[in-house]
């Protein structure tokens, strides 16, 4: 082997190594936690990176408590009711911003990204009454409210963008040919705003499936919790013990169905996020 | 039907004013063209005929009815874009059917037109592709098959061959004017491609800053242009151009005095020039004489010489004239590099432009062209 080789072979070498010390990084506390969660709870605060025996005591004892349950049908109900919602009136405001002429139009777009950026904390006073006011307190309904106003502001930043791109032409060609605006959304542009709406979408969906401050602040009983409250609440025996290994596979369960979520969408969610960038 | 009037029709844009009074009348059945420079309107024009624009000033009617108001769906009228404008997510039949199917028509009403739509421009083996898997030219015949299935009084086309190559433009343009030939329909074209005008066209109204500069049939635009700006934009090469002198103004003949000092007699009412006034000579490349029957010489060099194979476009360095004068030659000319030359200029064959720009009105007759 000449030196060139050799320093060819190096370069290669730490590639690698360093692709592997950035994949451990990332994965490792994940790996660790499904670990955690197939452990019985004797074992548990023994530290081994390898799994010996596989026990799924931990799974069977979250499934059979109705509030976990419970907890996790509320999350997928205000997680879909706020994708829907916000796509919903994404596509429509994306339309009225992306495409209509009218004064203001950019004090409306710096007003949506300049409320994007609050902190929840601070709009969670008010928040809190406007949801008293409704009658919507201890009620999902308060949830998909609340997520909804800190997801819109994103997706109808993204759809206007990617609205933007679309040819002008192709909304004047619908117009000949007789479509209303409602038309011409729903028939010519949604089936063009697939990777946008996905990407959104998806996004809005893990923003509300994760959130924890609104969902802890917003809802007083089991039956109203969502999953982040409700991990967050498992107990264990006794004052002093803290139930890691449920907490865990709690944990898994609620990750593993967003991590297929993403892997479907991968590749709608690159195009999205970069339509907005290249594509002229 | 489809006849349509324009009246006194001008556009503002935030008070920049684009277009402006433009009065024309097109006939039922006509193929007429708007042609002009890159900006001065034509789009414009179209649109607001199509109704993607508002008129801002004057009245417009399709056989006799006002159609400022009436929203584009409720005109009559069909549009065909630059960019096709197809619906990407669509087959070609769904492409064509998709404003029938708004319109709430007969679905076998609907198949039986996008069928005939197809076989009149030779898509029926594509009907179930998508715009992405078709060429230029066929994507832009789906275009126009989508215009075509409903039947419009009035065609509107905006450069609809500018995004296709040389060869296939020439192909369409001839697919064009035969599919006007066999509907008999009123067609509105926009292009800022002269020849595609020329070859068109029934009429062509030349647009120039937003206000109509002449309209007419090709051949009179070619050999009566109302001002220098219509003959340099119809014909090519360009028409050329020499500063001359009057020195006696007259109804029928008009004397000038060339750069070299040579006076012609150009073929023009110059009755409202007065003797000593600059004014402008034009005189295209192929209206050259024999010196023999020349009425004045300009003498000059070969620069250049473009052989485009059934012509030679000389370019000749002539004293006392800024750029080059184009002579059109015959296809196997000889001719040597830096070759004298004599241009032999004709008075019936000349034009005399003011110095507004204006032409003093030709006093020859060629026939067959009206005026
Ligand atoms: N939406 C618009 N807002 C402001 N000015 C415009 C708009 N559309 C066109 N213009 C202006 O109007 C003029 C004519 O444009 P257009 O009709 O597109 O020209 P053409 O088709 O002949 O190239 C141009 O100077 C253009 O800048
Ligand atoms: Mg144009």
């Amino acid at each position: 082997m000449n030196p060139y080789q050799l320093i060819k072979l190096a370069k290669r070498i730490g590639f690698y190594a360093l692709i592997a010390l950035v994949m451990v990084y990332a994965v490792f506390p994940f790996y660790y936690a499904v670990i955690t969660s197939l452990k019985p709870s004797s074992e548990l605060f023994e530290v081994d990176y390898w799994l010996s025996s596989v026990d799924v005591g931990n799974y069977v004892q979250i499934f059979t408590q109705k509030s976990f349950v419970r907890a996790i049908f509320n999350s997928i109900i205000v997680s879909l009711s706020v994708v829907f919602i916000a796509l919903l009136l994404g596509i429509t405001a994306s339309y009225a911003l992306g495409r209509v002429r009218f004064r203001g139009r950019t004090t409306v777009m710096l007003v949506i990204l300049g409320v994007s950026m609050f902190p929840q904390v601070a709009v969670l006073s008010g928040l809190f009454e406007v949801i008293r006011s409704l009658n919507l307190y201890n009620n999902p309904g308060g949830l998909i409210l609340s997520y909804t106003i800190f997801t819109l502001p994103f997706t109808v930043w993204v759809l206007t963008t990617f609205m933007r791109q679309l040819p002008m032409e192709l909304e004047e060609a619908a117009i000949m040919d007789g479509a209303t605006p409602w038309v011409t959304i729903t028939r010519v542009f949604l089936p063009l705003m697939w990777p946008a709406m996905a990407t959104t979408g998806l996004l809005a969906f893990i923003a509300a499936w994760n959130e924890f401050l609104f969902a802890l602040t917003f809802t007083l009983t089991d039956s109203q919790r969502t999953v982040p409250v409700a991990i967050a609440l498992i107990s264990g025996g006794s004052q002093h013990e803290l139930p890691w290994g449920p907490i865990m596979a709690a944990s898994v369960t609620v990750t593993v169905p967003l991590v297929i979520l993403v892997m479907i969408f991968q590749r709608r969610i690159v195009s999205g996020l970069t339509a907005g960038a290249v594509k002229g | 039907m489809g006849h349509l009037t324009l009246t006194g029709i001008g556009k503002d844009y935030d008070g920049v004013e684009v277009s402006r009074d433009i009065d024309l009348s097109i006939e039922d059945g006509e193929f007429v063209v708007f042609v002009g420079p890159s900006g001065c309107g034509k789009s414009t024009l179209l649109r607001m005929i199509a109704g993607l624009e508002e008129i801002s000033r004057g009245e417009m009617c399709l056989d006799g009815e006002r159609l400022n108001e009436t929203p584009p769906q409720e005109r009559d009228i069909g549009m065909v874009f630059q960019s096709y404008a197809l619906y990407p997510h669509m087959t070609v039949a769904e492409n064509m059917a998709f404003g029938l199917k708004l319109a709430h028509a007969d679905k076998s009403e609907i198949k039986q037109r996008v069928e005939a739509a197809a076989h009149t421009l030779q898509l029926s083996p594509l009907l179930d592709r998508r715009p992405k898997a078709l060429s230029g030219g066929q994507r832009q015949r789906v275009a126009i098959g989508r215009t075509l299935v409903k039947q419009p009084r009035v065609f509107l086309f905006d450069e609809p061959l500018s995004n296709l190559d040389a060869s296939l433009r020439v192909e369409m343009r001839v697919q064009l004017a035969e599919l006007h030939r066999r509907l008999g329909a009123t067609m509105v074209y926009v292009t800022h491609d002269q020849v595609e005008a020329m070859t068109l066209a029934d009429r062509i109204v030349l647009l120039s800053s937003g206000r109509i500069a002449q309209v007419g049939a090709p051949l009179t635009l070619y050999h009566f242009p109302e001002s220098l700006e219509v003959a340099a934009f119809i014909g090519s090469p360009r028409i050329n151009t020499l500063p001359v002198t009057v020195i006696d103004p007259g109804k029928r003949r008009t004397g000038v005095r060339l750069p070299n000092g040579e006076t012609l007699p150009v073929a023009v009412d110059g009755s409202r020039l007065t003797a000593g006034d600059t004014a402008t000579l034009g005189i295209r490349a192929e209206d050259f004489v024999t010196p023999d029957t020349a009425d004045a010489l300009l003498q000059g060099r070969l620069g250049v010489a473009e052989r485009l194979g059934y012509e030679t476009l000389a370019h000749i360095d002539v004293d006392g004239v800024e750029g080059t004068v184009t002579q059109r030659l015959d296809r196997l000319a000889c001719l040597e590099p830096r070759q004298a030359l004599t241009l032999g200029l004709s008075g019936e064959q000349c034009h005399l432009f003011d110095t507004e720009g204006q032409a003093c009105p030709r006093q020859v007759e060629i026939p067959g062209i009206a005026r």
